[in-house]
């Protein structure tokens, strides 16, 4: 068992089939659908608060989604728990600048890679939230339950990924 | 007595935090915490993350049809538009391509040391969702009702049972996997 757990990587079928039977789990104990990325706009809301005070809590987005910790935020502080146990029981902790792909195309100089990285989440940070939902709120949760709009945002997002992707890399 | 466990808010808090445990040990160990793992499904290379989602899509959707049908599950399908949901996951894409992770994924990805994504990327999604927030009047008031469909899922749509969207889409689905499987990379 331990030197399962220990493995560096699973085979994605037994990845999926668990990431459904924990969507399941959400269901049942929670009765909501596994999903990420409101909690990044509550700890936004949270920071803007910090500098701007109460008055953030009044705009309209932020009174749908009130800046406090919530269930989705605890499921993301999860994750990041259950990614370090997992890659620290396979010695899979090493601090990494700049991934390889990226760098056998542009280079090694990580801050042509981080000013990039921003940019890119600056993208994902607003897309997500227009789209009103991720890869795990739409992409997983809302095409498990058949929803239309789980299926569109997948395709959009892998449409849009790919057209991007292969600008960049050149086809 | 699940109603009473959805009530308690400091055990919901705990639950959230288990569920997301093991949804970030399982992203970790499939490998989708590496940049180059999805961009290189963006690209057609490697088709890990196809796999991993198709999986749990299969699995999930007959696995919370048949609670909801014991009763021990409630479905919340989310509402969209075309001008909320296409042009919004278009953003995304763009995004996900460029950064390389995606929300889920960049937490996982922290934990393990990603100094890109946890400098980087993660800063970018919280100024993202922050301009969101300033931007939302505008964007709920003449992009978001384009093409409105509200929270539809497609056994609705369709006005059959459930069932009879699974079976067949879940048959596709395993049929994508051992065509990517016999085929791919």
């Amino acid at each position: 068992m331990l030197s399962f757990l220990a493995m560096a990587e699973w085979s994605p079928y037994v990845v999926g089939l668990g990431i459904g039977l924990v969507s399941c789990a959400a269901f049942v104990l929670s009765d909501k659908p596994i999903g990420c990325s409101s909690a990044f706009a509550r700890t936004s809301g949270m920071l803007e608060e910090m500098y701007r005070g109460r008055q953030v809590r009044e705009m309209p987005y932020y009174r749908q989604f009130v800046p406090e910790i919530d269930w989705e935020w605890m499921l993301v502080l999860g994750i990041v728990l259950g990614s370090f146990t997992s890659a620290a029981l396979s010695g899979e902790l090493h601090l990494e600048w700049v991934p390889s792909r990226w760098a056998a195309a542009f280079g090694g100089n990580p801050v042509i890679r981080l000013v990039t990285a921003l940019i890119g989440g600056i993208f994902l940070g607003f897309g997500a939230r227009w789209a009103g939902g991720c890869t795990s709120g739409h992409g997983i949760s809302g095409t498990l339950q058949l929803a239309v709009s789980g299926w569109l945002a997948v395709c959009a997002f892998f449409a849009g990924g790919a057209a991007v992707a292969f600008l960049l890399y050149g086809g | 007595m699940l109603t009473t466990i959805h009530g308690n808010k400091p055990l919901q808090l705990a639950a959230g935090l288990g569920i997301g445990f093991l949804f970030g040990f399982l992203l970790q160990k499939g490998n989708v915490t590496e940049y180059d793992v999805i961009v290189g499904q963006l690209l057609f290379q490697d088709f890990t993350v196809i796999k991993i989602m198709v999986t749990a899509m299969v699995t999930g959707m007959i696995g919370v049809h048949l609670l909801r049908d014991l009763g021990l599950a409630q479905l919340h399908p989310k509402p969209g538009s075309l001008g909320m949901t296409l042009v919004g996951g278009l953003i995304f894409g763009v995004g996900f391509a460029v950064l390389g992770y995606c929300p889920g994924t960049i937490a996982a990805a922290v934990a393990q040391g990603k100094l890109d994504a946890l400098i980087g990327g993660l800063a970018g999604i919280l100024i993202g969702a922050g301009l969101y927030a300033h931007a939302f009047p505008w964007v709920s008031r003449v992009m978001l009702p384009k093409g409105d469909f509200g929270p539809l899922t497609f056994p609705e749509l369709f006005k059959v049972n459930h069932w009879r969207v699974i079976v067949p889409l879940a048959v596709v689905l395993v049929a994508l996997l051992a065509v990517l499987e016999w085929a791919g990379p």
